[in-house]
């Protein structure tokens, strides 16, 4: 008897990811497998390199203190970024999702009205407004508040305004998705029992609005610990991260086997803290974040 | 053993596309054969076709703009061949994106003379110019081609211009008098600490350091004191450039009064009317670009383009464009007198008051102390 499809038939399911799969395995498992290869490259001279095996690549990394030095620095940078994200960002996801405002939909465009413009211009805006001639000195200036341009740029501290302004929409997306996921009436009912606006908050908004704001984390952590344009326009040589120090291997050094080293290396770790996050927290809330 | 007609005609590719064949040789050899023998090559109806354009990747900037309104605009509109421009802010950047990319993608660079050079030649991605299609070559500077030609006896590259990479600073807080004094100590002056700028690059930081120290950049004996200065400056400055753009916005915006930096740019800000001054301490370093044609290109149609560009009314347009000196010889072509005044501009044409980069020296030593400048750089 001739099988028939079904609804919920495995080959149709496995037909429609079909396409997905086979772009994953070529456009990111296939290059990050040729990436994992060429660590065991052998580097000859800057642009040349021979398919000689050899460990010294990861030799480099395992006992040279100035690669470890930055991974920490990288994390530290990642970490603080993300917590400024999650404390700068739930206020306003909870402000858009509280609101009774009628055009709702014009405070969740607002949000993302900056993806429209290029990442990097917006993060060369921050030089005219953290510059010695940028908007806040000449203003601050010609107040009289200070005699001596403030320095503002070229920091760890314009580094991690530089990917705030980046990461941010992202956190108040994951938020706000988390927070239109709570039933309103389980506030009310709190109110009811005799909870105060602020404690009702306490004991129950902010509670199931956690997943939306671990996510989020996740999130700003990883984009932020692997970013590399940031940290090149608005930090000195001192604010590069990780990304910087494959930059300027692959790029500079023209050293693609410790380029690649590195590159493994922070996927690795990126990923584990990703892992991590998958085994406690669920990988639905990223998803439920970014479909926001 | 014998060869058949189709091997042979894909070793006659190979040779062409390595740079050995003309394309016009290539054509002729295939068609007859491929006449003879009754054979279509993959390749031949895309050979055979004209070639509508040439790639060419530069610095960007002022000194692209020149070289595209006095030569690549004119050029077109002569032979109707487009030349599609890509730009790049540092060399290496482009050497990565040419090893990943098939031969022919990129194809005419603006690339940094010699040092760079040898670069190109290791990882096996330079092509052999005819000559004999470059006549405009017999103008060129002798003393520019020379260091080409002792790292391959038939050039890949033709050098196109030079200049100097001197000390700039702002006139409104140093004065002329102060910076002739102090000439590239300046860089180390903690007077000026947060104001301080340089070029994020190897080669100029270790250039500057052997100054202070007092030792011949091409025969450097203490690297120790070397990599000292190299942090001292570092520590005092406020921004390491990495694009000629990068460094004019910050003279520019006051971000930094005092660095290393291009003549050329320089010269940009000065004619802006901005209160930049230039100086070449002694010993500044000196270096020349060239115009390399990679392997892979349609060679004929590059060094066609680069005749054109080497015409000495094209050159010198470029030259007052972009601020920097041509590789013409003056005492084979009459200079303008703006040329003339050009920082770096050298009379003669021995080219024997700039000081070069040792190619061979610096090549040598290019891996390792790349790595160190990078981790000093990073606060190392």
């Amino acid at each position: 008897m001739e099988r028939r499809w079904t609804l919920y038939d495995p080959r149709l399911a496995w037909m429609l990811v079909a396409p997905v799969l086979l772009l994953l395995i070529f456009f990111l498992v296939l290059p990050i497998a040729v990436m994992a290869a060429y660590t065991f490259f052998t580097f000859v001279t800057a642009g040349v390199e021979t398919s000689a095996l050899t460990t010294a690549n990861w030799h480099e990394f395992l006992t040279d203190s100035y690669y470890h030095g930055f991974l920490l620095k990288t994390l530290r940078v990642g970490a603080m970024t993300a917590l400024l994200c999650g404390v700068l960002g739930y206020f306003p996801a909870y402000f858009i999702w509280a609101t009774t405002f009628k055009h709702k939909w014009l405070l969740l465009l607002l949000l993302i009205v900056p993806f429209w413009i290029s990442f990097t211009i917006r993060t060369f805006s921050w030089i005219n407004i953290l510059g010695e001639q940028g908007v806040i000195n000449v203003a601050l200036l010609k107040l009289g508040i200070i005699n001596e341009p403030l320095p503002m740029l070229y920091n760890e501290g314009a580094v991690i305004l530089g990917l705030l302004h980046f990461l941010l929409p992202y956190m108040i997306l994951n938020v706000y998705v988390s927070l239109e996921g709570i039933d309103r009436t389980l506030i009310s009912a709190a109110r009811s029992m005799g909870c105060t606006s602020a404690q009702a908050f306490r004991e129950v908004t902010l509670p199931l609005s956690l997943p939306g704001l671990a996510a989020g984390l996740l999130l700003c952590f990883v984009l932020a610990a692997g970013s590399y344009v940031t940290p090149q326009l608005l930090g000195s040589g001192r604010d590069a991260l990780f990304g910087n120090l494959i930059y300027d291997t692959i790029m500079g050094e023209l050293n693609w086997p410790m380029g690649a080293t590195l590159s493994i290396v922070l996927f690795v770790v990126l990923g584990f803290f990703a892992a991590i996050y998958t085994r406690y927290m669920g990988m639905s809330q990223i998803v439920k974040g970014l479909a926001g | 053993m014998k060869l058949s007609n189709g091997k042979r005609l894909e070793r006659l590719h190979d040779r062409y596309l390595n740079g050995d064949l003309s394309r016009r040789t290539f054509l002729t050899l295939t068609a007859a054969a491929a006449a003879a023998a009754g054979l279509d090559m993959p390749w031949m109806r895309q050979a055979l076709a004209a070639v509508e354009e040439v790639r060419f990747d530069g610095w960007g900037g002022t000194v692209q703009d020149a070289i595209d309104k006095y030569a690549f605009k004119p050029y077109t509109a002569k032979t109707k061949i487009k030349v599609v421009q890509g730009t790049f802010g540092d060399e290496d950047e482009i050497i990565t994106k040419i090893k990943t990319a098939k031969p022919g993608d990129y194809q005419v660079i603006h690339s940094s003379g010699v040092n760079y050079y040898i670069k190109y030649v290791n990882a096996g991605l330079t092509s052999e110019i005819n000559e004999a299609n470059i006549p405009n070559m017999v103008n060129v500077l002798q003393p520019m081609i020379d260091p080409f030609r002792k790292l391959t006896p038939k050039l890949s590259a033709v050098p196109y211009d030079y200049g100097t990479t001197g000390i700039a600073y702002n006139t409104k807080v140093i004065s002329p008098e102060e910076a002739k004094e102090k000439g590239a100590a300046l860089l180390l002056d903690k007077k000026y600490a947060g104001k301080v700028g340089g070029y994020n690059d190897m080669t100029t930081r270790v250039w500057y350091a052997a100054l202070a120290t007092g030792q011949d950049p091409n025969n450097l004996k203490d690297m120790d004191a070397i990599w000292a200065k190299v942090r001292e400056t570092r520590d005092l400055a406020k921004k390491f450039w990495s694009s000629g753009a990068e460094l004019m916005d910050l003279l520019s915006k006051g971000e930094i009064v005092v660095t290393d930096a291009w003549s050329g740019r320089v010269a940009a800000l000065q004619d802006q009317g901005l209160p930049i001054g230039y100086l070449d301490p002694a010993g500044s370093y000196a270096w020349m670009e060239d115009m390399l044609i990679l392997k892979g290109s349609p060679m004929a149609e590059c060094e066609e383009l680069i005749n054109f560009m080497l015409e000495p009314a094209t050159s010198i347009a470029v030259a007052e464009g972009q601020s920097y000196p041509p590789s013409l010889d003056p005492t084979k072509v009459k200079l303008t007198e703006k040329i003339e005044k050009l920082p770096a501009f050298d009379k003669t044409g021995t080219m024997k008051s700039l000081t070069f980069a040792d190619p061979v020296y610096w090549a040598t030593n290019e891996d390792a102390w790349a790595k160190q400048w990078n981790r000093i750089s990073k606060g190392a």
